[in-house]
C-alpha cells in the first residue's frame, strides 16, 4: 500500500475514540467546530430547497458518474487523446510513488526550486510535499486554510475547509511562530493579509504552480477547478509551468455535463451558489507548458469492490462531514487518514483495512450523509458494509466484540430485553452519579445519560391499550 | 508493461456492467428575468454591479483614488498602461486596477466569464488588487446549463466563470473578500 496517510498518527491502526478524546476535551474548540460545520450544512439545505429540480439533478449527477465509471477506460483515453491534442503532456502513475516521481523529474529537469500550489486531496494522499522537499523543492500551499496546516505540520482535518477545527487564536500562534505576524492579534481580517503578504512573493517567483482537479472533461481534454481564494489561477496562470494532479475517477464525458456538478458542488459544499471561481485549463498559453498527471493509486481497485465501487462517484463536496454529528464532535485528526468523516470512513479502508478498521465505527448510521450527497452514494449503508467486513476479518476489540455479544443475546430474547430495559430505567433514576459515569460507560463520557421514561414501551402498552383493547372487545 | 496500460486493463478487468448516460434538460421554464437575476447573484458573492458611468476613466479616478498603475485590456480606456504591452505574467504584480470585458454572464449565479482572448495576459485577472469587469446586459445567460452550451469552454485554452472577489472563511468561517486574487470585482454594464 502507497498511500501515507495521518502524519501524526504512524502506521499502526487508527484508534477513532482514542484520538478524538483530546479533541473533544477541548469544549471552546469542538463547540465552535460544531457549531461552523452545521452552520454550512444549514447553508446548503437553503440552497438546495431554493432549487425546484435539485433532486432531479442529484440522480442526474449519480448517473452521469455511474456510466463514467463503467466506461472509464475509454473515457481515460478520450481525454488523453484531446489533452495530448491540445498541447499538454499526458503522464500515467499507478500509485502515489510514481506520481511524486513523476512531479519531481518535470520540476528537477526544468530546475524548478518553487512550486505554487493550489489545494488538492490528491497530493495529501501522495504526501508529495515531504518528498518534493525532502529533495530540494520548496512547495508553498497557497489556499489559506491549507497553508495554516502546512505552517503547523497538521493535515487537512476536512476536504473543504482544511484548518476548520482551528480557532483565530490558533492561526495566531502559528503565523507568529512562522510568518511573523503579532502573536497577540488573532483578527482573522489581519491573519489572512498576512498570510497574502506572505505568499505573494513565491506566486511571482514559483517556476511552476499545480492544482489538483474537481473535474476532467473527456470531449475537451478540459481541467476544471472550483475555489474560492483565486490561489488556483494564480499557480496556474502566473509560472510558466502548469501541473495538474487528477484522480483517474475525476473524469466526466462532456462539457454540458458540468452543468449538473457546478450547480450542485458549492452548494452542497459551502451552502453558496457557486464558487468565486469556476476555471477551465484546456492547454497551455502562449509560451507556457502544462502536464496532466493521472493517477489511479487504488482506484481501479476499488472499482472491482462490488460494495464500494460506488465511492468513487465523491465529487468531495464534505457535506457528508459537515451533517455527521460523529465527525462535528470528533474533529478531522480522529480519523487519522487524508479523508475524514463519514466519506473518510468508507474510502480509507479501501487504502487499508488493518490501519482503518475503527472508522466504520464512528457513525450513528443516521443516513443523513447519504441524503446531502449530491452524487447519491449510499455512504451509510457502505460503513454498514464495511463493519460487516471488519468484524469477519477479526478486526474488532474485545471490548465491542463482547458487548455486542451480550447485546446480541439480550435483543434476540423478549423476555431478558424486557427485564433489562426495566431495570436500566430504575438503574437511570435511582443510582448516584459517580456510579453511572463510571471509566466503562462509553457513551457517559462525552455526553449525559438519557432522562429514563417512568415506565419501558412494554410497560405503558400493558396498561393502556392492552386493557382498552380488551374492553373493545 | 506500462502504466497506462496497466491501469486501463484492471479499469477494464474491473468488469462493471455498463450504464446509460443521462440527457441533461437546460431546467429554464419559468425563470426570473435575467438581468435582475445576474445582479442578486453578483451582489450575493461580493461583487458590485454598476451603470454604465458617463466617463469611464472619470468613475474609475474616483472609486480607486489612490491607483498608481491601471492596465487596461479594453478600447474603451487606456488606464496608464496597455495589456499589449505585457510579456512576463509575473510583471503585473503593481496592477492597482485591472480592466477586462467578459463574452458573457450566468444569471443563475452572477458569474463572468472570461478567457485568454478577454485577458491577453490571464494573470491580470488574479494579481491585479481590484478588478473592473465590462459586460453587455445582453449577453447574459439564464443559468449553468445554458452557459456550458457555449462554445468558447471548447476553443478557449484556460477560461473562467468569475464570481464576486477572491474570498475565503477558513479562519473560524469570517467571510473575508480578497483572499489571493482581487479585492474587488466591479461589474459596469456597457
Amino acid at each position: 500500500m502507497s498511500a501515507v496517510l495521518g502524519k501524526k498518527v504512524g502506521k499502526k491502526s487508527v484508534d477513532h475514540v482514542k484520538i478524538s478524546r483530546e479533541f473533544i476535551a477541548d469544549e471552546p474548540h469542538i463547540a465552535f467546530h460544531d457549531k461552523r460545520l452545521w452552520t454550512l450544512r444549514t447553508l446548503r439545505d437553503g440552497q438546495a430547497n431554493a432549487i425546484p429540480e435539485w433532486e432531479e439533478l442529484r440522480v442526474l449527477a449519480s448517473g452521469i458518474k455511474e456510466h463514467t465509471l463503467t466506461h472509464l477506460a475509454d473515457y481515460l483515453e478520450e481525454f488523453e487523446r484531446n489533452a495530448t491534442a491540445n498541447g499538454v503532456t499526458v503522464h500515467w502513475a499507478k500509485d502515489a510513488a510514481e506520481h511524486n516521481r513523476i512531479v519531481h523529474e518535470i520540476l528537477a529537469t526544468r530546475n524548478v526550486d518553487t512550486l505554487v500550489k493550489s489545494k488538492s486531496m490528491l497530493t495529501e494522499e501522495c504526501d508529495m510535499r515531504p518528498y518534493l522537499e525532502a529533495r530540494g523543492i520548496t512547495v508553498v500551499e497557497t489556499d489559506l486554510g491549507e497553508r495554516i496546516q502546512q505552517l503547523d505540520d497538521e493535515p487537512p482535518t476536512h476536504i473543504v475547509v482544511p484548518a476548520v477545527h482551528k480557532l483565530a487564536t490558533d492561526v495566531a500562534e502559528v503565523f507568529a511562530d512562522t510568518i511573523g505576524t503579532d502573536r497577540n492579534n488573532a483578527d482573522p481580517h489581519y491573519l489572512a493579509e498576512g498570510m497574502r503578504q506572505d505568499t505573494r512573493p513565491y506566486f511571482l517567483k514559483a517556476g511552476a504552480g499545480m492544482t489538483g482537479a474537481n473535474f476532467a472533461i473527456a470531449e475537451t481534454g478540459t481541467v476544471v477547478t472550483c475555489t474560492n481564494e483565486g490561489n488556483a489561477d494564480l499557480s496556474g496562470n502566473v509560472p510558466p509551468l502548469y501541473i495538474a494532479s487528477i484522480g483517474i475517477e475525476k473524469i466526466i464525458p462532456k462539457m454540458e455535463h458540468l452543468g449538473v456538478f457546478i450547480r450542485m458542488l458549492s452548494r452542497s459544499a459551502l451552502g453558496s451558489p457557486i464558487t468565486q471561481y469556476t476555471s477551465h485549463f484546456r492547454g497551455p498559453r502562449d509560451g507556457g507548458e502544462s502536464h496532466y498527471i493521472l493517477v489511479d493509486n487504488g482506484r481501479s481497485e476499488r472499482l472491482a469492490m462490488d460494495d464500494f465501487w460506488y465511492s468513487l462517484k465523491c465529487i468531495r463536496c464534505g457535506a457528508c462531514m459537515n451533517t455527521c454529528p460523529v465527525y462535528r464532535r470528533s474533529g478531522g485528526l480522529s480519523y487519522g487518514g487524508v479523508y475524514a468523516g463519514p466519506i473518510g470512513a468508507i474510502i480509507n479502508p479501501t487504502f487499508d483495512l488493518k490501519k482503518y478498521s475503527a472508522l466504520p465505527f464512528a457513525s450513528t448510521l443516521n443516513g443523513s450523509c447519504t441524503n446531502v450527497c449530491p452524487v447519491k452514494i449510499n455512504i451509510h449503508e457502505q460503513i454498514y458494509k464495511w463493519r460487516q467486513i471488519v468484524v469477519e476479518q477479526g478486526e474488532v476489540s474485545f471490548v465491542k466484540k463482547e458487548a455486542m455479544k451480550m447485546a446480541g443475546k439480550v435483543l434476540a430474547d423478549p423476555k431478558r430485553y424486557r427485564q433489562w430495559t426495566a431495570g436500566t430505567n430504575k438503574a437511570l433514576a435511582g443510582l448516584p452519579r459517580s456510579f453511572l459515569y463510571n471509566p466503562f460507560n462509553a457513551w457517559g463520557k462525552q455526553r449525559e445519560l438519557p432522562e429514563p421514561p417512568k415506565q419501558t414501551f412494554h410497560q405503558w402498552y400493558a396498561a393502556n391499550r392492552q386493557a382498552k383493547e380488551e374492553d373493545e372487545q | 508493461m506500462s502504466s497506462r496500460d496497466a491501469i486501463l486493463g484492471a479499469l477494464r478487468a474491473a468488469g462493471r456492467t455498463s450504464t446509460p448516460l443521462p440527457d441533461v434538460p437546460l431546467f429554464d421554464a419559468d425563470l426570473p428575468p435575467a438581468f435582475e437575476q445576474f445582479k442578486l447573484g453578483l451582489a450575493k458573492m461580493g461583487g458590485q454591479w454598476l451603470g454604465a458611468p458617463a466617463n469611464l476613466d472619470g468613475w474609475i479616478a474616483t472609486r480607486f483614488p489612490d491607483a498608481k498603475v491601471i492596465c487596461s485590456a479594453v478600447p474603451e480606456t487606456d488606464g496608464t498602461r496597455r495589456i499589449e504591452t505585457v510579456t512576463e505574467p509575473a510583471t503585473l504584480y503593481d496592477v492597482d486596477v485591472g480592466i477586462v470585458r467578459a463574452r458573457f454572464g450566468v444569471a443563475e449565479t452572477g458569474s463572468v466569464w472570461l478567457s485568454e482572448d478577454e485577458y491577453k495576459v490571464n494573470a491580470l485577472g488574479y494579481l491585479a488588487q481590484h478588478l473592473i469587469v465590462l459586460l453587455d446586459p445582453a449577453s447574459i445567460v439564464p443559468n449553468l446549463h445554458h452557459a456550458y452550451h457555449q462554445r468558447g469552454f471548447h476553443v478557449a485554452r484556460y477560461c473562467v466563470l468569475m464570481t464576486g472577489p477572491s474570498a475565503t472563511a477558513d479562519i473560524e468561517g469570517v467571510l473575508i473578500r480578497g483572499a489571493q486574487g482581487v479585492r474587488s470585482l466591479t461589474v459596469i454594464g456597457m
